[in-house]
């Protein structure tokens, strides 16, 4: 993964620089279904390198294949980039170790959840269970989130080939 | 690639199968991994491919654009109505113990339709951005 970025950051064709974010995403999520979250790694294989890799390959399609030469060099976002990195690194050394049995996450609700998930709702799949049934109402709201991005960009690239038709 | 034959007749071969798989996300996703966003994202993958390999002309065809944009609001509107309906038989909203005389048949019950929103949206967003930027750059020509 450390080699990707490394490509990544150095590559000025924005061709390469799209399969290789492919490339990414299809490594997290080899690195999601390690950690045992697999419902998260099939939205990363599917949507991080499927649906946007086309997406973006769609976007490159209206615009040049080379990414323009930067105007200035950039030591600036790349000291406040690791002053960012190593303030999560300096946050995350304080964290519980994982899969620590002790830690608050796993005190909390997760209990309950897995004990008593599966009788509740007779859904052997605890991801499913606390998804849709549990935080119904978060669902809900990235359901509506999803539909909001939609048609916003549905509002955006409307109204512009209408200009465009109007030009003609 | 309207006119390589291999594309054509592989993707001819898989799309069944990547439609059958997003039916066996969405209908397993009680009891293995995935549920309602992995299946639309595949829906959509799966037009997606063929619209890439066939043009979009072909794709719109298949899946015009009226019923993509009505599929984004049907989504919502179906999770919603879930939730109405857990109101209208005398429990809180998205309560779904209410759905069935048996609680656990109303949680299942719930969670499917819940569950069949969420793909419904999510396909049919993802379909309607892919069109859109598509349609600008044209990669039927």
């Amino acid at each position: 993964m450390a080699v990707t970025v490394v490509v990544l950051a150095r590559n000025r064709n924005l061709f390469a620089v799209i399969v290789l974010s492919g490339l990414y995403s299809f490594l997290m999520a080899t690195v999601l279904v390690a950690l045992d979250a697999v419902d998260v790694a099939m939205t990363e294989a599917s949507v991080g390198a499927g649906v946007s890799t086309v997406l973006l390959l769609g976007a490159l399609h209206l615009c040049r294949s080379e990414e323009a030469r930067p105007l200035h060099k950039p030591w600036l976002p790349l000291a406040v980039s690791i002053a960012c990195g190593v303030m999560l690194v300096y946050g995350s050394l304080r964290l519980p170790a994982f899969s620590d049995p002790a830690a608050p996450i796993h005190t909390h609700v997760v209990p309950r959840y897995l004990k008593e998930g599966p009788q509740e709702t007779g859904v052997p799949n605890v991801v499913t269970a606390v998804l849709a049934s549990y935080r119904g109402y978060d669902t809900l709201g990235e359901t509506t989130v999803v539909f909001t991005a939609g048609a916003g960009v549905v509002a955006l690239l409307r109204r512009r080939r209408n200009r465009r038709d109007k030009q003609k | 690639m309207k006119h390589d034959l291999v594309l054509r007749v592989v993707a001819k071969v898989f799309l069944p199968f990547i439609l059958m798989f997003a039916l066996y996300v969405q209908f397993h996703g009680d009891f293995g991994p995935g549920g309602g966003f992995q299946a639309g994202v595949i829906v959509a993958a799966a037009v997606i491919f063929y619209a890439l390999i066939y043009g979009l002309t072909n794709a719109r065809r298949v899946v015009p654009e009226p019923l993509v944009e009505s599929m984004m609001a049907a989504g919502v509107l179906i999770y919603a109505g879930v939730g109405v309906a857990g109101i209208l038989l005398g429990g809180n909203f998205l309560d779904y113990f209410v759905l069935d005389h048996n609680p656990v048949a109303g949680q299942h019950r719930g969670i499917f339709w819940v569950e069949a929103g969420v793909a419904i949206t999510v396909s049919g967003v993802m379909l309607k951005i892919f069109y859109m930027f598509a349609d600008r750059g044209r990669i039927d020509e």
